[in-house]
């Protein structure tokens, strides 16, 4: 106890609020898993790599050695820079979808689950958004424009959107006929604020949860685009465009596959984890809505 | 009496149950004694968290889990049931004891026939054909008076009135003729005429059958109607018992003497309150139709209010008298414009053009526990309406606590969360945030239903001391005659989205003229053995 008897008085509540989720393993687990991969991506260029980017026809699929601890791969890249640097593309994609998805679906979700004129309607065009296949979406646009980070975001963010609403939408439709509500209303509170104030609140623990299911699936599928090539652009290191090129070389250099397979499991297992702790500790009721 | 002492069919000998660690007190249930007999109801009565629930689920082997294995014995026909198996408690539950609980809604299997669900019992004790289970189910259902019984087996809870399906989980309870019944709050949810009928019935099975009711409430005038014995309870202990007439005609304890005088009387309290004020509002044929159905089904239409009038004064408290599904809900809804009347007005006379329809009229809720956002202070809940009305935060907050204090509750707690107070305090509360809003007419909806008979009391005599402070007008609904008689100067009677009557407390207690009215004031508990002044 002696360390927290330091700790200055804000930070004892935080740690008490945080206690019952770091009590739970899986939690910890996933949580440490993340953290290692977030922190990778943002000091790539401290990790002891060089330029993923840069070619070198000499140095073409070389074995594993002091220079290149996992070998270069078809052009001379080192394929450790390029895993390493690959989590870059799969955590931006992956919180950016995240982020996205689960900010147009409160606010489309709010409104669906509020006005009962809006409802039949959004949720109509939600269910058509639900019947589009990810993949097919995703070709479709980066065929209509070109490759890049951006378009993949909203290739992967529309087809989610669906999923956010439901849920917002079902949170609200109970807590709307809350007599805190009703009370709220009598008082004079703007629609807005009722919204926001009342009823946002109570569907924080749901979608913390769903953001992280959308953020693990969003990394998979960008791999799984960039493996069909039509994903990120080539140049850009990602786990998927990695496996891809390393494929036709799996007999000579099985390491060309497996290290980005390995960090994309590592990752997306850390994910899921963190979100199944995070579901059992905030509300084990919420896992039946999914 | 000459009754030959009959040996008890339940005892309960000093039995002790412990409260799991974090409670305000050492046990739920703290080393109690009581016995049923054959013959005998034996009430036991007590406010919210005295542990007569707790009694009952651990006699039936029904404990939460939360609970550690309760200490000292129950014994059934003379046998310690705490020391029983799983099997054998199996076996003791239907054929020896019966049990009722308080909602009838949740306690049956919504998605099974009642038939189906009597018949379970019989098909988890007996083995018997298809067809003599049948004639005993039919049998059993014709024995609590359901219509129909044929036809009725086929139904499903939902389509059911709230009194048939407590007579369906009595008619399950006692199909297997247990020696006793364990009723728990049977008639809480039911209305006031449903309540008569099932209590009559519970009485007249129990003396068809000589067996032991063992009957738990917290309504006086309940246990007036139906207790041979009484036994108060609080908090976890037993606090006195005796025979009925005993008990509530000469009680020894202090506890027991408050509980008592706590039951509103019917004896209208403001026959002599003469009204002077202007007429605050007043409602011109107001109605609610809704539909349902529509594309694909059939439409439906529900006429929730035919045509309601209504007017009150300043200082002046208007009770709207109903039972469930009557319309008064409904009608303070469309007062408020928490929904849109589908004909009539709503006006307002007030001297201040310039104050907002939502500043001169403000609503107290039934439920204290979910009309409070958990999530909020209750300060922040309290100066809500103000800042919405252009307020500042600190001059609205200096006056919640104003508020705070006016209804009885401490200025500081301002910054606690509503799980921090009890049920009465949070009705404070909503009653200080309808105040803060400085409104011309207060509509109550059940404001005390939910509360303890103490509570009530307390909260009534505060809304009377605001009303005269604040020359309120008051709309207060409530399906209690008795607490009508304590706050109302006038009542409207609505039965079925209609007003029925119209008149003085006095008046219409002295002479009801629809039978519906009648029919009401002769179904309160108790009231037999109370005199109603003319």
């Amino acid at each position: 106890m002696g360390t927290l008897a330091n700790a200055s008085p804000a930070s004892v509540p935080m740690f008490r609020r945080l206690r019952p989720f770091l009590g739970n393993p899986a939690i910890l687990i996933g949580g440490i898993l993340v953290l290692t991969i977030i922190l990778a991506a943002i000091w790539a260029p401290l990790l002891g790599t060089i330029d993923p980017t840069r070619i070198a026809p000499g140095m073409r699929l070389k074995p594993p050695s002091q220079i290149a601890w996992f070998g270069t791969d078809l052009f001379g890249r080192d394929v450790y820079s390029r895993a390493v640097y690959g989590a870059r593309s799969s955590i931006l994609i992956g919180l950016s979808v995240a982020g996205c998805a689960l900010t147009a679906g409160v606010m489309v979700g709010l409104v669906t689950g509020y006005f009962r004129w809006a409802d039949a309607i959004i949720m109509r065009v939600m269910d058509g958004l639900m019947a589009i296949p990810t993949f097919l979406l995703a070709i479709a646009l980066v065929s209509l424009t070109r490759a890049s980070i951006a378009t993949v975001i909203v290739a992967l963010t529309i087809p989610e959107i669906p999923r956010v609403v439901r849920l917002v939408r079902s949170v609200v439709l109970t807590v709307r006929e809350e007599p805190f509500v009703e009370a709220a209303i009598s008082v004079g509170t703007s629609t807005p604020k009722i919204l926001l104030r009342h009823i946002l609140p109570s569907t924080q623990a749901p979608l913390m949860v769903l953001g992280t299911y959308i953020c693990a699936s969003a990394i998979l599928i960008e791999a799984g685009l960039s493996f069909l090539g039509t994903g990120l652009p080539p140049e850009i290191p990602s786990w998927g465009n990695m496996i891809s090129e390393g494929r036709t070389f799996f007999q000579v250099a099985p390491r060309l596959v497996f290290l980005p397979s390995f960090f994309l499991a590592l990752t997306v297992l850390g994910i899921n984890l963190l979100g199944d702790g995070l579901r059992d500790t905030l509300d084990p009721r919420i896992a039946k809505r999914m | 009496m000459l009754m030959k002492p009959q040996p008890p069919i339940i005892e309960l000998r000093d039995l002790a149950i412990a409260l799991p660690g974090g409670g305000d007190r050492g046990f739920a249930v703290d080393h109690i004694s009581l016995s049923v007999a054959a013959g005998e109801i034996v009430c036991v009565v007590g406010e919210s968290g005295s542990g007569k629930s707790v009694t009952a689920q651990s006699i039936m082997g029904l404990l939460p889990k939360v609970f550690p294995k309760p200490d000292g014995s129950i014994l059934f026909e003379g046998k310690d049931i705490t020391r029983a198996t799983p099997s054998e408690m199996r076996s003791l539950r239907g054929r020896g004891i019966g049990m009722i609980f308080q909602e009838p809604m949740t306690a049956l299997n919504p998605v099974q026939s009642v038939g189906k669900q009597i018949d379970e019992v019989l098909r988890t004790h007996l083995t018997l054909s298809r067809s003599e289970r049948l004639a005993r189910v039919i049998e059993a259902m014709t024995e609590v008076r359901l219509p129909d019984p044929e036809s009725m087996y086929h139904a499903f809870p939902h389509q059911l009135s709230g009194g048939q399906r407590q007579r369906v989980l009595i008619a399950g309870a006692l199909i297997l003729k247990p020696r006793l019944l364990i009723a728990d709050e049977p008639t809480t949810a039911l209305d006031v005429t449903t309540q008569a009928q099932i209590l009559t019935q519970i009485r007249d099975l129990q003396r068809s059958r000589d067996m032991g009711v063992l009957f738990i409430t917290h309504d006086i005038g309940v246990v007036r109607e139906i207790a041979d014995r009484v036994v108060v309870m609080k908090g976890g202990k037993l606090v006195e018992h005796g025979s009925a007439t005993q008990v509530l005609d000469n009680p020894q304890t202090d506890y027991t003497r408050m509980l008592i005088s706590s039951v509103p009387t019917l004896e209208p309290k403001r026959s002599k309150h003469v009204v002077t004020g202007d007429v605050a509002l007043s409602a011109e044929r107001l109605q609610k139709t809704y539909q349902s159905g529509g594309l694909f089904r059939d439409r439906r239409t529900v006429h929730a209010l035919k045509g309601a009038s209504l007017s009150v004064r300043r200082g002046e408290t208007l009770g709207i008298i109903g039972e469930s599904g009557s319309g008064k809900s409904t009608l303070a809804r469309c007062i408020t414009d928490l929904i849109e009347p589908s004909s009539g007005t709503v006006s307002m006379v007030s001297t201040d053009r310039n104050r907002a329809f939502r500043q001169r009229i403000q609503m107290v809720f039934q439920d204290p526990f979910r009309s409070l956002n958990p999530r909020r202070t209750v300060g922040q809940s309290i100066i809500e309406g103000p800042t919405n009305f252009g307020a500042g935060k600190g001059e609205a907050l200096a006056r919640a606590r104003e508020l705070m204090q006016l209804v009885g509750l401490e200025p500081n707690a301002i910054d606690r969360f509503p799980h921090q107070f009890s049920g009465g305090q949070r009705q404070r509360v909503s009653i200080a945030r309808a105040l803060a809003m400085e409104p011309d007419v207060l509509v109550a909806d059940e404001a005390v239903s939910a509360l303890d008979v103490s509570v009530q009391a307390q909260v009534l005599r505060l809304i009377d001391d605001i009303q005269k402070r604040f020359n309120l007008a008051i709309l207060f609904i409530t399906h209690d005659l008795r607490v009508a008689a304590q706050i109302c100067d006038r009542l409207i009677v609505m039965h079925r989205g209609e007003v029925v009557e119209e008149g003085t407390v006095a008046s219409i207690f002295a002479n009801p003229g629809h039978p519906y009215t009648r029919e009401l004031l002769a179904s309160i508990p108790g009231r037999t053995l109370q005199a109603v002044p003319a």
